[in-house]
């Protein structure tokens, strides 16, 4: 089955520093892979790259068979196949639960607004806020923010979804309920793309862990591998962040 | 020479009505303009930003006098006799547009790029960004400021008087020329003019103080 996003020898220049030196992986449909490394090894850039939040410099980028480099991509058909979650949860302030949620259906697809409700509903449920569906974002907590924002995602019913270090902004207990909901959507078969510093999740969950290093792709393989690192620069990585 | 009369005040009032017709027909037009200026300002493409800081810089750096004076009189000379009203609102319209959208466009840009981001990684168009996400967000900034200029605006209105538009200012000088009371007329025109600003100005900063103590998204 071909690739669900394939990056081939990708190059990404910030103005005189290469953060990404020729990086290669492929994930297939339904597969969960987990990225790891310190701050600055690339990792984030290399998300931000699939769904075109930067643009590279050399190399293609494949997700659900489009090309992302392509100068002339319909940007918003790509968007329509890849949801993303970030780190600071970036919730509209200004919209309740229900209207972040659905802002996206009823723009970009048109749904019409008792559907929308529905499908806010729905979302909700899967991540355990049906109660809070009137709320502000202000009125919740990081963790609870975090799983509306993932919802949010889920409504327009990506392929791929990129995650980008999103429980680094929490305590270890609201930790616990955003991975607990990415669990669960890995179990039920989401492809996922996911930038983390948590070890436990990447091991258990995750079919594959890439470890990158210096903007290069350093070490892969299943969520075993990090109990036998096979690089210096892996080792020396695990026994910092344990 | 009489003394100042109750058909003096009345006439005092009747032209204070027309600063006010003045101040919003140009807060109008301006918030329009504004609003393109400030669209142009934060375009993506290179050349329609310079084109129109260009547009801003200019406008900022000249007496609005001159600009006054340019579409009154100069357009005058190429058969454009505009009313006196007409030239002064266009004027202060100019004015308004480069302030506004110069003040708009530190509104727009202050709402976090991780809003944009979001909004288009769900598929949303630049301008339903703009529209849903960023807009909503930078006019609840906005409102203080653009209040606090509206006060400009109004005072401003009085340069009006110079192309011979009857607002208050220039009635003041009507009824001076008669009276030779300076103080007392134009001490009168001023307490109208304060009468109309101060409740705006407070405005402007009790709306700020909701601003900082309203809703606000942790970090």
């Amino acid at each position: 089955m071909a690739a669900a996003v394939s990056l081939r020898d990708v190059h990404k220049r910030f103005g005189e520093v290469e953060v990404l030196k020729g990086v290669s992986f492929e994930v297939a449909p339904g597969e969960v892979v987990a990225i790891i490394g310190r701050s600055g090894s690339g990792k984030s850039t290399a998300l931000r790259c699939v769904n075109r939040l930067e643009t590279i410099q050399s190399g293609e980028i494949e997700l659900c068979g489009r090309r992302v480099d392509d100068p002339a991509l319909d940007l918003r058909a790509l968007r329509r196949d890849v949801g993303m979650v970030f780190q600071s949860y970036n919730l509209f302030p200004h919209l309740t639960v229900a209207e972040n949620i659905t802002l996206a259906p009823r723009r970009v697809r048109r749904t019409p607004p008792a559907e929308a409700r529905r499908i806010a509903e729905e979302v909700l449920a899967r991540v355990g806020l049906s109660d809070k569906i009137d709320a502000y974002p202000e009125q919740l907590s990081g963790g609870q923010q975090q799983r509306v924002a993932i919802a949010r995602s889920l409504a327009m019913e990506p392929k791929v979804m990129l995650f980008d270090e999103v429980t680094s902004a929490l305590d270890p207990h609201l930790t616990g309920e955003v991975l607990k909901v990415m669990e669960t959507l890995a179990k039920g078969g989401m492809t996922m793309l996911v930038v983390t510093h948590e070890m436990a999740f990447a091991r258990r969950v995750a079919d594959r862990v890439i470890f990158m290093h210096t903007g290069k792709v350093w070490e892969t393989g299943p969520g075993s591998m990090l109990a036998d690192p096979q690089t210096p620069e892996l080792k020396e990585f695990l026994a910092n962040g344990l | 020479m009489g003394g100042f009369t109750l058909t003096h005040f009345l006439y005092l009032l009747q032209a204070t009505g027309w600063t006010v017709v003045l101040t919003l027909l140009a807060f109008v037009l301006g918030c329009l303009a504004g609003f393109l200026v400030m669209l142009a300002r934060t375009a993506q493409a290179r050349w329609v930003r310079g084109l129109s800081g260009l547009y801003v810089d200019v406008v900022q750096g000249t007496p609005l006098l001159i600009v006054l004076f340019l579409i009154y009189f100069g357009l005058a000379l190429f058969g454009f006799e505009l009313p006196a009203i007409v030239a002064a609102a266009l004027s202060l319209m100019i004015y308004c547009s480069a302030f506004l959208g110069e003040i708009w466009r530190g509104c727009v840009q202050s709402v976090p790029r991780t809003q944009t981001e979001a909004s288009e990684c769900l598929g949303l168009s630049r301008w339903q960004t703009l529209r849903d996400v960023v807009l909503p967000q930078a006019m609840r900034i906005a409102t203080p400021p653009t209040v606090g200029f509206l006060v400009q605006v109004l005072k401003n209105t009085s340069l009006a008087s110079v192309v011979g538009f009857v607002e208050l200012t220039r009635a003041s000088q009507v009824i001076n020329n008669s009276l030779f009371q300076p103080f007392l007329v134009f001490g009168i025109a001023g307490l109208l003019y304060f009468a109309l600003c101060y409740p705006l100005s407070r405005l402007s900063r009790a709306l700020e103080r909701k601003l900082n103590g309203g809703r606000r998204q942790p970090a």
